[in-house]
């Protein structure tokens, strides 16, 4: 088993470029789920305020 | 009207594209984790070492399928580009602009383990040679794009501004491509072909078609994950946007 980690010594250069390979695409995939919370939120306050002006008008 | 015609004027409404791609999504994200897991255990696992490089060979299982949706990723940015130019068609404009992230994510990730390659087999992290500098081009390109695109106001004034760069950029993709026949490099040549045999064994070879075929799911599962936010902003006064946010709001 440690021999599989140790990759015949080039474990650094392998398993760092599987570490960079995750960490790059998980941000990727997170990104939009973060932008679709924050397009939510503001559509959202948008409507209330839109609904209050339209309360104190009538 | 024929009913694929119809279906694709159907695809350009944004309620339908948005809850078709809702519903696409999970299974997109499953079979790339399912590919990703598949071609990784053939490529770490059962592939037999190189018997020049030995282990570091593996890192090809990430860095070769990346570098192929570098240009993949470009070519369906500046085809939807083209078509956001021509004829207007807001869904374009929207998946082109989705995709440069996602194609500058792949890029990064060619360079960076080409670089954790490139120390033990070549002894350098990094050389200005063709292969090399063109892709670091191709960086510099989509990072232009996803630029200019959030540098301009009106939206859809943005996205084809950015699409007439990305498709001005296309030509780096051949150069990208020839550049280890056309100029001396340190890179080696392509060893999987698309015409004729290809110059690896077989055991080393399935887990990176495997890979290839997972990192296009990734693409797809991240671009329609982007599209579809994208779209829901940018028709935030529409009436299907409206309600999307006063059902979540409910249901959160």
């Amino acid at each position: 088993m440690s021999e599989f980690f140790a990759m015949g010594g080039y474990g650094a250069y392998v398993w760092g470029s599987l570490a960079v390979f995750f960490v790059v695409l998980g941000i990727d995939a997170a990104a939009p789920l973060v932008k679709r919370r924050r397009v939510l939120r503001e559509l959202r306050g948008r409507l209330k305020r839109a609904q209050k002006r339209n309360e104190e008008s009538a | 009207m024929n009913p694929l015609v119809l279906w694709f004027h159907k695809l350009g409404s944004p309620p339908y594209f948005y809850r078709l791609a809702g519903r696409l999504l999970p299974w997109l994200w499953g079979l790339a984790a399912i590919g990703i897991a598949a071609g990784l255990y053939g490529g770490l696992v059962l592939a037999p070492p190189d018997y020049q490089q030995s282990d570091a060979f593996r890192i090809i299982y990430i860095h070769v399928p990346s570098a192929w949706m570098s240009l993949f990723i470009y070519f369906f940015m500046a085809v939807n580009g083209f078509i956001a130019l021509v004829w207007r068609i807001k869904l374009s404009e929207i998946l082109a602009m989705a995709a440069a992230p996602v194609g500058a994510a792949f890029t990064f990730i060619c360079l960076a383990t080409g670089s954790l390659w490139g120390k033990p087999m070549w002894g350098t992290w990094w050389t200005w040679d063709a292969r090399l500098t063109s892709e670091l081009v191709l960086l510099f390109l989509y990072l232009g794009v996803i630029g200019l695109y959030h540098a301009i106001e009106d939206r859809r004034q943005a996205a084809r501004a950015a699409a007439f760069l990305a498709l001005i950029g296309i030509v780096n993709l051949p150069i990208v491509h020839f550049s280890v026949k056309w100029w001396n490099t340190l890179h080696q040549g392509s060893t999987v072909k698309l015409f004729g045999p290809s110059l690896i064994d077989s055991r080393m070879l399935w887990p990176l078609l495997i890979m290839a075929v997972a990192t296009k799911f990734a693409f797809a599962a991240s671009l329609l994950s982007r599209a579809r936010v994208d779209l829901l902003e940018l028709e935030s006064g529409k009436d299907w946007a409206r309600q999307i946010a006063l059902a979540e709001e409910t249901s959160a």
